[in-house]
């Protein structure tokens, strides 16, 4: 199929519609607006069902509601709207029902600001909302990439049975690329739901809960949440890696951090800097196997993040102690530029040392 | 011998965990009853809220899915849309759908979604142990209002119907109560012909419904019926409050 040039919000839209998902609940806020926008016009198209909400609070529990009924549905907001969100979700994960949300992130806290910012990583991989219950998280750092992984979350959704969010920002919301859709689905071979609910037809009736008094009950709830979460771990964990055959520092980012450390990294490669990428596509679970397994031939780590300083709390756990790690952040929605990230992946690359053991190595 | 009262098959045998004298257990058979009567219990499905009727899911022989507090209507928005015909309902205390969700049920009724809304009024928070609800009657004693609820602090009781009549989606909204005999004969008319509004597309329907509760209001059953209708009355007058169905023009 031939590439369509398109922006980045219009193809979170597409890329839901193509996956099956005719049912979009959600409420204006910047700098996502593109995404109802296209689905309110979209959704027609296709015979699907479009709801502005009076807010996110209602939007994400609309969301519960056609998911309980079985349908493949989507809302799409930016930080202050997925922080009202927080509670559906942990009803989402609690009563198990999949769905696919996802944050546009704008920089924080409070009202903040509406540029591109990563300030949302903790509450979306942390859970955000109350109790034991883990988001999947997918972070796509192109306009392909974002076709993709929403496919991809509708299935995870549907396979587990969980909310998934797509982290992106107001960059990716934005920009234009070229990119190619796959084929519509067709929703009757999408797979069926036994425990959804339609009305008691020629079957017992059921009730979606997540209301479980006795403490063990509840605790074989959590438990059995736990197991399905160590099962994404240990098959959806998933992530990118750029020239680390020969890497002596090793930049860790995400997104849009990531499409900048890149940049960065072929400056500082054409000086002769042995620096690679480790990107994780799936924040959580977070490909912490990958990153303790670089530290057996990597001393240096740069996490590179557009925030304060999360993902760098990630990585120091991977790592364990094994490696060096550095932070170079900016928040606010400050988006640093390529220059910015090779000066410091070049400060720290002298600065421990790494320059002589390249020389030592060609001897 | 012929049988000629019984439960309704839309409800479960099961033991109500409602406290003596409370109003839950009579309307939760009068939505059993509608359901088994208009013959639509394989196609109904049931959004309980948090609150004293949070397990009415262990009572109701329907499809249920859960909702946050508040939330109700929105789920059941997300239901209808998905499944529109299959008849939808939600039930609700006033604390629920009168306090934290009361956003989404003045938007649910001004987009006349077709679904059905069971509110039911105590004027108190009755899970939580008797705190003051929207609906408190001036000078009523709560737990949070010692020495009864004081209009210029707490304000006003808030009638959240006579407010959704504005909303241009609701097509039917009576108040009823369970009070009596005599009222519980016309709640469940009233019941059933929101279901029936829902049943027809017509929009959005809602039963208010004037229910005691002797537990927090520290009465014993008769009194609390008694007071129910003598009072609860005054401030929430029973009757139809908008009906533009065109039901009584057949």
């Amino acid at each position: 199929m031939a590439k369509r040039l398109m922006r980045g919000s219009h193809v979170l839209g597409e890329a839901a519609v193509r996956a099956g998902c005719r049912y979009y609940f959600g409420y204006p806020i910047t700098p996502q607006n593109e995404v109802p926008e296209y689905m309110s016009a979209r959704l027609l198209e296709v015979g699907g069902t479009f709801v502005q909400a009076e807010s996110e609070l209602a939007s994400v529990n609309m969301v519960i509601g056609a998911a309980m009924a079985g349908a493949r549905v989507m809302t799409t907001s930016s930080s202050p709207g997925i922080s009202l969100m927080q509670e559906g979700i942990s009803y989402l994960a609690g009563l198990e029902l999949p769905a696919v949300i996802a944050n546009v992130v704008r920089g924080g806290p409070g009202l903040g600001n509406i540029a591109p910012a990563q300030s949302d990583y903790f509450q979306a991989t942390r859970g955000g909302g109350h109790g034991d219950y883990r988001t999947i998280v997918l972070a796509p750092s192109s306009c392909q990439e974002l076709c993709d992984l929403t496919v991809r979350a509708f299935d995870l959704a549907d396979k587990y049975r969980n909310p998934v969010m797509i982290l992106g920002d107001g960059m990716m919301g934005q920009m234009m690329e070229p990119v190619e859709f796959p084929e519509m689905q067709e929703l009757a071979d999408l797979p069926a739901k036994d425990w959804i609910i339609t009305g008691a037809k020629d079957r017992p009736s059921r009730a979606l809960l997540s209301l479980l008094l006795t403490p063990k009950v509840l605790e074989d709830h959590n438990y059995k949440l736990v197991r399905k979460y160590d099962a994404v771990t240990r098959t959806e964990t998933d992530w990118e890696e750029y020239l680390l055959d020969d890497a002596r520092q090793v930049v860790v980012a995400y997104g849009t951090a990531a499409r900048i450390a890149k940049g960065a990294i072929k400056r500082v490669r054409s000086m002769g800097l042995k620096v690679g990428l480790l990107r994780p596509k799936t924040l959580w679970p977070f490909p912490s196997e990958p990153l303790k397994r670089l530290t057996r031939v990597v001393r240096q780590l740069l996490v590179f993040e557009m925030s304060a300083g999360q993902l760098v709390e990630d990585v120091e756990m991977a790592v364990a102690g094994q490696a060096q790690v550095h932070f170079y952040g900016r928040p606010g929605g400050v988006v640093p530029t390529p220059e910015e990230v090779a000066h410091q992946i070049s400060h720290y690359y002298y600065q421990a040392g790494l320059m002589n053991d390249d020389a030592r190595a060609q001897g | 011998m012929n049988k000629i009262f019984t439960k309704p098959k839309s409800l479960k045998p099961n033991v109500m965990h409602y406290c003596p004298g409370c109003g839950h257990s009579i309307i939760h058979r009068l939505v059993g009853e509608t359901i088994d009567e208009l013959e639509i219990q394989e196609r109904t499905l049931g959004v309980p809220p948090a609150g004293c009727a949070v397990l009415a899911y262990n009572y109701f022989d329907v499809d249920m899915g859960e909702a946050p507090h508040g939330r109700a209507i929105a789920v059941a928005t997300g239901l209808k849309r998905v499944l529109p015909d299959r008849v939808v309902f939600t039930y609700q205390g006033d604390g629920d759908i009168a306090a934290i969700g009361t956003a989404e049920i003045i938007h649910a009724a001004n987009r006349g979604e077709k679904v059905t809304a069971i509110f039911v009024n105590n004027g108190t928070y009755g899970m939580t142990g008797g705190q003051m609800a929207p609906t408190t009657l001036a000078g009523m004693n709560s737990t949070t209002t010692p020495g009864g609820r004081d209009v210029a602090r707490d304000g006003a009781p808030l009638d959240l119907t006579q407010m959704l009549a504005t909303a241009k989606g609701s097509v039917y909204l009576e108040r009823v109560t369970v009070a009596s005999p005599k009222h519980i004969r016309q709640a469940k008319k009233a019941i059933k012909k929101a279901f029936q509004v829902q049943l027809d597309g017509l929009g959005f329907s809602l039963v208010e419904v004037l229910s005691p509760c002797p537990t927090n209001w520290k009465m014993a059953p008769v009194p609390a019926y008694e007071w129910t209708l003598q009072e609860m009355t005054k401030i929430f007058p029973l009757g139809v409050i908008k009906d533009i169905t065109g039901y009584d023009e057949k």
